[in-house]
């Protein structure tokens, strides 16, 4: 069944790092991003990928969990491991035929690889602590100063609070939707991709039908909630940053610029 | 023989996870062919799962289901017939109309089980006059009707496939008095004239009580009961324990029964409930009479 | 001025600016007076243009001629649309589309922030209100994993916790299974009892309506009847002729009249019919 489909990745949990600020969260991971690319020393890599293992140890993630975040996106990073080890120009080690291997490609492949892999691990971190909403809610504070600009701050993240309110209804509905056309005969499981795409009108149309109605009866709702915008709006989760936050906080930043001064002053440069 | 057979069925949810749920566990039942069946039972009690079991649209975990004598789940040629010798009515099935015509969203089942143009034309007219709709819809678009309209439309859309058997979840829900009572009627005259097997899910034991020939009462996942409407509702007293309800008049009868006056049946009709009353008293004025 | 809600002379009419319509008329001279605290229930078959009426009452509609007064507030004043959603909370049909926010107690909450209600006064009023509809154990709940009975009594403590003077619930047990119904019932009248709340109760089953102070009859965009239960649910005939039902023991009684009984006409329940019938054996 289609509802089976979890949202997001989040693992409930009580762990510290559950318990963070969901904006300190966000901005070390923005902050980790950036060290990610700006690092290429071996053994800085090594510091962050331990301090990853250690974080997710005590959030409690199973091992299981990291393995279906990277599987996905293997094969994009044999892709590009491929086209550096053969394309990147160095000292050849090794030719056959048209193609020749340099250590320059090795390094940039091994990189690469390294990167994506630490990049994908560590904002899976994220989801998996965080529930959508409490993100949904970092981003909009974060963002907060953009309005100056006139960028819809609130709005984005009221529609982002909808959509999540919203796919499980929507899972559910497509469900059925489908249950009924199969009952009157519509087969959806065979023939070629221009019969299958036929075959989805039947459940498009009233799928969006039935959404354009939903948006406005809860529009309707809303307004009767006294909905105006996020002019004078209050919420009732505020959230703080805690001496836990700072701390934590503290502790990863230093380990980032470990791995800045590791990468500046110690040999092994991929 | 039972159009409706089914041997043992079972059905779990979310196999394999926390939220592993027994939906419906060990069902025998056999329906015969012509009746017209009313379903009841709390959300949850497993009514729904039953009836996409006997269209094939759920498989079960173990057991069979026989349609006309026929191991449903046999192959997939079976299982395709089957889909419509059953016809499946789902609850506000409005929400499925997607055509640009009344016309073409009745058709969508003839033609999806290959019948030539002139029969989806005959079946299509047949199932609108079933439902009710005269021949200047033909041409609406269903969106522009009004909800108890649409829902008729929706039904004939079922009806079209000439179902040996028709199954309807909830088909008045939402609908005010009058367009249940419409919608139930223009159910019973189909039900009479093509003389097959209809299943009717409602909340309403008072709706049941006057249009089905028998009533099955799902409980927890099982059959509860499984019998005439005189049958059912003689059993009030143990469906009010598992939580549903009788028609109002079964529970006067059963206060005036409790207060001592005579009534030896049971009542769940209100034409039967007006005859004993008149009964009781016009004996009472003939003892006076005597006195 | 115990009138909470009054309409005077209210007519209304969707103008035709969709497309292909022309305006339509849809409640013809009103005129209405709810007082604080009463339960009343407004029955009409659908299209007798009583959710129209009901939209009247926290100004989502605007009659086309004549006022209604909400506390004294002309509902007309673009100034005070919110000043009168306040005092007016709305509770609709379907329980999937009023439910905003991704968990129980932030939806709840969703009116207060709107409102710029201090944090900690929410916090208070959201647990207060959870309470109230029998909710609190659900409240980090998704709305997905709740019945349509809990989604109802959640939407109605969103509308509570705002302190509304008067909930509209324009047929809110229509997709509701039996239990969803009696849950929904049950905390709409505990509030009406326990905290004064006016309640407008839009329904087209009659049974619900037995319970009420009040049942106002709504047929083509007028008030048919309005009085007591019993007063109403007398007229039998008038009823079905409008399309609406009557309990069974009242349409009993009703036909045992025809017969020529002399059993009463205010018969609303199952005790009500025994005690009369036994009037009618003794006498």
């Amino acid at each position: 069944m289609l509802s089976d489909i979890t949202i997001g990745q989040f693992f409930p949990g009580k762990s510290v790092v559950h318990r963070m600020d969901p904006r300190m969260k966000l901005i070390l991971i923005v902050a980790f991003i950036v060290v990610l690319f700006v690092v290429r020393n071996a053994f800085s890599f090594l510091l962050l990928t331990l301090c990853l293992g250690i974080i997710f140890a005590i959030a409690k993630i199973p091992g299981k969990a990291i393995w279906r975040g990277v599987k996905p996106i293997l094969p994009l990073i044999l892709f590009t491991a491929i086209l550096n080890i053969f394309f990147v120009d160095g000292n050849t080690l090794v030719s056959f035929w048209i193609f020749r291997i340099t250590d320059a490609g090795l390094k940039t492949a091994a990189l690469m690889a390294i990167r994506i892999v630490l990049l994908i691990v560590g904002s899976s971190l994220l989801t998996y602590t965080t529930s959508p909403i409490a993100l949904t809610d970092a981003i909009e504070r974060l963002f907060k100063p953009l309005k100056v600009i006139h960028f819809p701050v609130h709005e984005m993240a009221m529609m982002m609070t909808i959509a999540l309110r919203f796919i499980p209804t929507l899972l559910e509905e497509t469900d059925k939707i489908m249950s009924a056309q199969k009952a009157r005969g519509a087969d959806l499981e065979t023939g070629g991709i221009l019969k299958r795409a036929k075959a989805l009108i039947p459940i498009l149309i009233p799928l969006f039908v039935s959404a354009f109605r939903r948006a406005e009866e809860l529009a309707l709702a809303m307004e009767c909630r006294c909905y105006r915008g996020g002019e004078g709006r209050t919420r009732m989760k505020q959230l703080h940053l805690s001496t836990l936050d700072w701390i934590s906080g503290s502790i990863v930043a230093l380990v980032f610029v470990i791995a800045i001064i590791m990468n500046l002053f110690l040999p092994g440069t991929l | 023989m039972a159009i409706i057979k089914t041997e043992h069925l079972t059905h779990c949810y979310s196999h394999g996870t926390p939220f592993e749920k027994t939906a419906v566990k060990d069902i025998n039942l056999e329906i015969d062919e012509g009746e017209l069946v009313g379903v009841i039972g709390h959300t949850g009690s497993g009514k729904s799962t039953l009836i996409q079991h006997l269209n094939g649209l759920l498989k079960p975990d173990s057991g069979k289901v026989y349609i006309d004598g026929t191991d449903i789940f046999e192959s997939k040629e079976i299982l395709q017939k089957t889909r419509f010798k059953v016809g499946l009515v789902f609850q506000y099935p409005e929400y499925q109309l997607f055509e640009e015509t009344v016309e073409k969203d009745i058709a969508f089942g003839p033609r999806n089980l290959g019948m030539s143009e002139d029969e989806i034309k005959a079946a299509v007219t047949h199932a609108m006059e079933s439902v009710g709709l005269s021949d200047k819809y033909r041409h609406k678009s269903p969106f522009e009707l009004s909800g108890g309209q649409k829902r008729r439309v929706a039904i004939a859309g079922v009806i079209a496939m000439r179902p040996k058997v028709l199954i309807l979840d909830e088909p008045t829900a939402g609908l005010d008095p009058k367009g249940r009572d419409r919608i139930l009627s223009l159910i019973e005259s189909y039900h009479r004239s093509e003389k097959n097997t209809v299943l009717l899910v409602s909340h309403s034991m008072e709706d049941i009580a006057k249009y089905a020939s028998k009533v099955l009462v799902m409980n927890q996942g099982t059959v509860f009961s499984y019998g005439t409407v005189e049958e059912t509702f003689s059993r009030a007293e143990e469906i009010e324990k598992i939580g549903l309800s009788v028609p109002q008049v079964t529970k006067l009868f059963d206060m005036l029964s409790k207060s001592g006056y005579e009534i030896n049946e049971h009542v769940y009709d209100l034409d039967r409930a007006e005859k004993l009353l008149m009964q009781l008293i016009s004996q009472k004025g003939g003892k006076r009479r005597a006195e | 001025m115990d009138k909470l809600i009054q309409f005077q002379h209210v007519s209304f009419e969707y103008t035709g600016d969709e497309e292909g319509k022309a305006s339509v008329p849809v409640l013809h001279h009103v005129d209405l007076a709810i007082r604080q605290g009463e339960f009343v229930a407004v029955l009409g078959h659908n299209g007798s243009g009583k959710s129209t009426l009901a939209k009247h009452i926290n100004a989502i509609l605007r009659p086309t001629d004549g006022v209604v007064y909400v506390e004294g507030i002309d509902t007309s004043d673009d100034e005070m649309v919110f000043e009168i959603r306040q005092r007016v909370g709305m509770v609709f049909q379907n329980p999937d589309n009023q439910l905003v926010a991704t968990v129980v107690e932030e939806d709840v909450a969703f009116g207060l922030e709107n409102l710029g209600i201090a944090p900690a006064e929410i916090r208070r009023r959201v647990d207060g209100a959870l309470h109230d509809v029998g909710m609190y154990d659900f409240r980090e709940h998704a709305p997905h994993q709740l019945s349509g009975g809990q989604k109802q009594r959640v939407a109605i403590a969103g509308i509570i916790a705002m302190n509304p003077k008067c909930i509209v619930l324009d047929e809110p047990t229509a997709m509701l299974d039996p239990r969803g119904r009696q849950e929904v019932l049950k905390t709409i009248r505990r509030l009406n009892q326990e905290h004064g709340t006016t309640v407008v109760f839009i329904t087209h089953f009659m049974d619900e309506a037995v319970s009420a102070d009040r049942v106002i009859v709504v047929d083509d965009g007028k008030i048919l009847m309005d009085s007591t239960p019993q007063e109403v649910f007398r007229h039998v005939e008038k009823l079905k002729a409008v399309g609406l039902d009557v309990p069974q023991v009242t349409e009993l009684a009703y036909k045992l009249r025809k017969n020529g009984i002399p059993i009463s006409d205010d018969i609303l329940t199952v005790p009500d019919f025994v005690q009369a019938f036994q009037k009618i054996m003794e006498a």
